[in-house]
């Protein structure tokens, strides 16, 4: 009888087999994700046809009949509406976006000086995009720089008065300037506070506590559109005759505290959401007060609430077009300014200039919300779902 | 405490502007080497930006005009952009010099508010626009009756408008915007028959309509809106200052001085010409003001006379072709009229 070895082992792994052809490559990614059932074959063939009707037109508007340059309204009006276009024709203004591009960027800010803001505008770009690069070395000159050493820098070129530069009312600023300088300063401004006060109002001590809950919540209650006002149509009538606060910082000061108590909530729920023993186990290490947030808790409350901080953030970049209310003009507000120029109104005017105008907030928020989830996937320590 | 702190230094770092209103203005504007112009947030024609951010518009030019009175330079004016409900405190507090932002001159502002008005460099009211396809055959506001109105809500306007139709017996029906853009798109989209808001704002929306030559302006005027700057009460100076400064341009128009004449009319036979510009001997027209005897020349040489002004803001040498009307002089059947320069 012939001995059979039954046992059989298999020494190397079997090749992996490609998934059936129903599985993958185009047409099983179209069919599960856009004709898995008849209802989803009819949305998408409805949204097919949404995005066909609506696509060309935008693009005919905005590239294909869009008038890129030109002196005055003539090139954006048809010859009804006494320009040089054929009748029937729509199609973008750029040419009003690029007469008045210096003015979007700057208000009014006198044309010989404007390289000032330039320069300003590439030392903050030189200072934070290396900051804002994890391999970066010097992480901690680059924010004293960032923080410290800049706003000093822009404050001298951006004003003037003194080493010969001119002096430039803040009047005469307006633009992306405005709505750049007033989110920085924000930003740069609400998020210590915020942290301050979050912490205060976590505090044992019942008068920090009290005044902490005070600030936030009497903020928190009052529209920045109310205080912006206040200040800038009561508060003249209470200062000494001639004597002007001024509006800039005005409205500086508003938007940072603003931003301060809606960041301090923020971050308060960052720090409900860390379990007692953290607390605990940072006490048993002996930690003060101070090394226990800043080493155990701070770090993992404030990456819960990063998305929290941006939307902070971006609500917060937004809402500088509040400032229009006491006459500031930032990005938005200048653009809308411009469409009482004459020689500029048609019918294609307000909607070009919107249009850009959107398009650089989206710009801005974008990157924002881009980088935000960039960070939250570098600190990400395994508690997402 | 903290932010005190930060308002505190904030405060000394921009520093307060701090120049006393005290009752000489002239002074105050000669230390300072400029007016300070409070101008509108944007009206096409009165008060708006060009290309290159500079203000332009009749009410701006009425600033160039002072500055060039005051300093023989026109280019001596900083603007300050108001909106409506900021422009009598900072004229009161001292923020501006001039309040030049078509404000309508009423009593209450004259005396309540504490304003002087100089005089009217516009005579604006409330007017109609119509849609002409819509419409055909009307050339008055008196066939309106049943249309549909568009018109901003909150606003003088709107109740002007309720009491023409309710004082002509005639039914209308309101179709109410918030925001001016609204109301421009909705009557643009044919959503009302009749748009109705000062006369000289329906020359600048005609020109963001889609078929412009559609739409005619109404001859009617169913309210007053003088508009014209105003100082801060209590200084008599600088009151007469403006206001002469408003008469010269009128006057000017009147004897034909414009910009490119003004030197060749120096030289002029005629005596009243020599006395306005200064020529005469011995004059003290400009010195008793608080200016230098060639002020006229000045002031033309950096705006024009009135009716340049007019024309090159909001007349035929704009895009908002507005006619003359009744802002045209006392002599061509106008209301504008200035006293005599003697």
């Amino acid at each position: 009888m012939q001995e059979h070895d039954m046992s059989w082992v298999r020494t190397e792994m079997a090749l992996a087999q490609p998934a059936p052809s129903s599985e993958r490559g185009l047409t099983a990614w179209i069919r599960k994700n856009l004709i898995a059932t008849t209802g989803d074959a009819i949305l998408t063939i409805v949204g097919i046809a949404l995005v066909a009707m609506i696509l060309p037109q935008i693009i005919n508007w905005a590239f294909i009949n869009a008038q890129w340059t030109g002196p005055d309204r003539s090139v954006c009006a048809t010859v009804a509406q006494g320009g040089i276009q054929p009748d029937g024709w729509t199609g973008a203004c750029w040419a009003f976006v690029n007469a008045k591009f210096g003015q979007f960027m700057f208000g009014t800010y006198p044309i010989e000086e404007r390289w000032r803001p330039i320069v300003v505008a590439i030392l903050f770009v030189a200072l934070l995009v290396p900051l804002l690069i994890p391999r970066v070395p010097r992480k901690g000159l680059n924010a004293i720089l960032l923080f410290l050493v800049l706003p000093v820098v822009a404050f001298v070129l951006l004003v003037g008065g003194i080493f010969g530069l001119p002096h430039v009312e803040t009047s005469r600023w307006g633009g992306l300037l405005v709505t750049l300088s007033l989110s920085f300063v924000g930003i740069a401004v609400s998020l210590p506070i915020g942290i301050v006060l979050a912490l205060g109002r976590r505090s044992n001590m019942p008068i920090v506590k009290l005044l902490c809950v005070i600030f936030i919540e009497t903020v928190r209650g009052i529209p920045l559109i109310t205080v912006l006002f206040f200040a800038s149509v009561m508060l003249p009538l209470f200062l000494p005759a001639g004597v002007s606060f001024d509006k800039f910082l005005r409205a500086l000061i508003g938007v940072s505290l603003f931003a301060a108590a809606y960041m301090a909530e923020v971050v308060r729920g960052g720090l409900q959401a860390i379990p007692k023993g953290q607390y605990e186990g940072a006490d048993s290490l002996g930690l003060s007060y101070w090394q226990k947030m800043g080493l155990v808790v701070m770090p993992q409350a404030l990456k819960l609430v990063i998305p929290g901080i941006v939307n902070t953030f971006i609500g917060m970049f937004k809402d500088t077009s509040l400032v229009i209310v006491i006459s500031m003009f930032d990005l938005l507000g200048i653009v809308k300014q411009n469409f009482s120029d004459a020689n500029w109104a048609t019918p294609q005017t307000a909607r070009s200039g919107l249009v850009f105008a959107a398009f650089i907030f989206w710009l801005f928020c974008f990157g924002m919300s881009r980088y935000s989830m960039y960070t939250e996937r570098r600190l990400d320590t395994g508690h997402k779902r | 405490m903290k932010h005190i702190a930060i308002g505190v230094l904030g405060a000394a770092a921009f520093g307060f502007a701090a120049s006393a209103a005290s009752a000489a203005t002239l002074d105050d504007v000669k230390a300072k080497g400029f007016i300070q112009c409070g101008v509108s947030t944007g009206l096409a024609g009165f008060s708006a930006p060009d290309d290159k951010g500079e203000w332009q518009g009749i009410d701006a030019d009425f600033c160039r005009a002072v500055a060039a009175a005051v300093f023989g330079d026109g280019t001596k004016v900083k603007f300050t952009p108001l909106s409506a409900k900021e422009r009598f405190t900072a004229l009161q507090s001292g923020e501006i010099d001039i309040l030049s932002r078509n404000t309508t001159w009423t009593i209450n502002r004259d005396t309540a508010l504490g304003l002087n008005f100089i005089g009217t460099t516009y005579y604006d009211g409330q007017g109609f626009m119509i849609n002409a396809k819509k419409l055909p055959g009307v050339n008055s506001a008196l066939q309106l009756s049943g249309a549909a109105v568009c018109v901003q809500s909150g606003t003088t306007t709107e109740l002007n408008l309720a009491d023409y139709f309710k004082s002509n017996k005639m039914e209308y029906n309101p179709v109410v915007f918030e925001k001016l853009e609204e109301v421009n798109a909705a009557y643009d989209a044919g959503r009302c028959d009749v748009y109705t808001t000062d006369q000289s704002g329906l020359y600048g929306i005609r020109l963001t309509l889609g078929a412009p030559a559609d739409h005619v302006v109404l001859p009617e005027i169913i309210s007053k809106e003088p508009l014209g700057p105003a100082v801060r009460q209590g200084d008599d100076q600088w009151y007469h200052i403006v206001k002469w400064t408003y008469f010269a341009l009128l006057d000017a128009e009147e004897l034909g001085i414009t910009k490119a004449n003004v030197d060749e009319m120096k030289n002029s036979d005629s005596p009243e010409i020599k006395r306005v510009l200064g020529q005469e001997a011995d004059t003290k027209i400009g010195t008793d003001l608080g200016v230098s005897n060639d002020w006229v020349v000045n002031i033309v040489k950096a705006v024009g006379n009135y009716g340049e002004m007019f024309e090159r803001n909001v007349g035929s040498g704009s895009p908002l072709k507005i006619a003359r009307g009744i802002n045209a002089l006392w002599t061509k059947g106008g209301l504008q009229y200035a006293p005599p320069i003697r």
